[in-house]
């Protein structure tokens, strides 16, 4: 059991979910559709700054991708948990602390080298823990894991283009990914962290293999991928038992600009 | 004693459907798109299950509705909902569909290598960008008519 007392409240939340592995389910695809939703809204702040028009574009696609694709994981968990919860109310009515997604998207976007970083080390994950759902035995998750894989070769394409001229260009632009690099590397691993009844998941075939089998296979491409750039080996992970609780600052700032409209006048329809 | 009309057949239902367009795209219709998948008729009603073209598409609900309004003269509750049963990809295209993309302007879906121009045919392109407008289209550029047009992305 990783990090139970960020976990705690969760487990009172899901009272009538079923047995443990309902619970674990509901778990995996509340921590999937956070991560999506935080990397999408945080991702949206380019639109209108990107830096080139084209990236700005691309960025907003990107964007709204995760959007979706959060809002498709929190339609499952409302059928997964069914306790009269919407989407928009898993979305925008938790407190900063209820949230379940990895510490590297609990950073600031920062600038473009942090982003297209950031972006780099989650897609590549999210791409192998989507490819260890492709079989699952939950059909509603097995079937849009097969819908949305077929989007994110679209984003994996776009931050392998990205992290190659970065780290090509030399000078400032492959300064600022190095830096980048430097400051996110120890939270990579966070999106693949084992979450609590890793077990039960697999035993279930809910997940095709356990997390830290799924890390391992990332770490050895990130790897041949940083080899082939010149760039600093990725660190282990750092306090892998916190891997998606105490969130940030600015996570906290995040959240307050996200819930900021559904809080001006609680309960309206929009 | 209650007279039932008839149940309409599915094949009635579908052609209803030909007149509902993606509404960033109204020269195909969502049978043109390859959005229907299913489409059940028994006593309880119409249900029609679409498929999205991509997840987080914003037109679905305008979608939705529009095809609820395509249905409801035929006297039976409709029920239109969205499925992931199979993913929707661009091969679902029909012939028509494609036709109706170059119409519009937009180039049907392909490999970047085999994209033609929707205005002159020509195969001089370059890609612009993998991402456009839309989430469904990708940017590119015709060196022989020195026209930018979008291209459908294949998934």
């Amino acid at each position: 059991m990783t990090d139970s007392a960020a976990f705690e409240p969760l487990a009172m939340d899901f009272d009538g979910a079923g047995d443990g592995g309902e619970r674990a389910l509901a778990l995996l695809l509340l921590s999937m559709a956070d991560d999506e939703f935080v990397i999408g809204f945080s991702d949206s702040e380019w639109t209108g700054i990107g830096p080139i028009l084209e990236e700005d574009v691309a960025i907003s696609s990107l964007a709204q991708d995760e959007l979706g694709h959060a809002q498709a994981l929190y339609g499952l968990l409302v059928n997964t948990v069914a306790d009269g919860r919407d989407a928009d109310a898993w979305a925008y009515d938790r407190p900063p602390e209820g949230y379940l997604h990895a510490r590297l998207l609990d950073h600031h976007r920062g600038d473009w080298a942090m982003t297209i970083a950031r972006r780099y080390l989650y897609d590549t994950a999210d791409a192998a823990r989507l490819e260890a759902l492709a079989g699952s035995s939950h059909q509603p998750l097995r079937e849009l894991v097969a819908k949305i894989r077929r989007e994110e070769r679209y984003h994996l394409m776009h931050v392998q283009t990205w992290i190659e001229r970065l780290a090509d260009a030399g000078g400032e632009s492959r300064a600022r990914l190095v830096a980048a690099l430097a400051t996110l590397a120890p939270d990579a691993g966070t999106v693949l962290a084992p979450l609590p009844g890793d077990e039960a998941l697999v035993r279930r075939g809910i997940v095709t293999e356990a997390f830290a089998t799924i890390e391992a296979r990332w770490r050895d491409a990130v790897g041949a991928t940083f080899r082939s750039l010149g760039l600093p080996t990725l660190p282990p992970t750092a306090d892998p038992d916190h891997a998606r609780s105490g969130h940030s600052d600015a996570f906290r700032a995040l959240h307050a600009e996200l819930t900021m409209v559904r809080q001006s006048e609680v309960g309206a329809t929009w | 004693m209650v007279m039932t009309a008839p149940l309409p057949t599915a094949a009635a239902v579908r052609s209803l459907l030909r007149s509902v367009v993606d509404p960033e795209i109204p020269t195909v219709s969502i049978v043109d798109l390859g959005l229907v998948h299913d489409i059940r008729v028994d006593a309880r009603g119409i249900a029609v299950e679409l498929l999205p073209t991509f997840v987080a598409c914003p037109a679905l609900e305008v979608i939705r509705s529009a095809a609820i309004d395509a249905l409801v003269g035929l006297g039976s509750p409709v029920d239109v909902s969205f499925t992931f049963a199979v993913p929707w990809t661009t091969d679902r295209l029909t012939d028509a569909g494609h036709a109706g993309l170059r119409k519009a302007g937009i180039a049907p879906p392909a490999p970047p290598a085999d994209v033609r121009c929707p205005f002159c045919e020509s195969g001089n392109v370059a890609m612009d960008s993998l991402f456009g407008p839309a989430l469904c289209r990708s940017l590119f550029y015709c060196r022989a008519c020195r026209q930018p047009f979008e291209a459908f992305k294949p998934i």
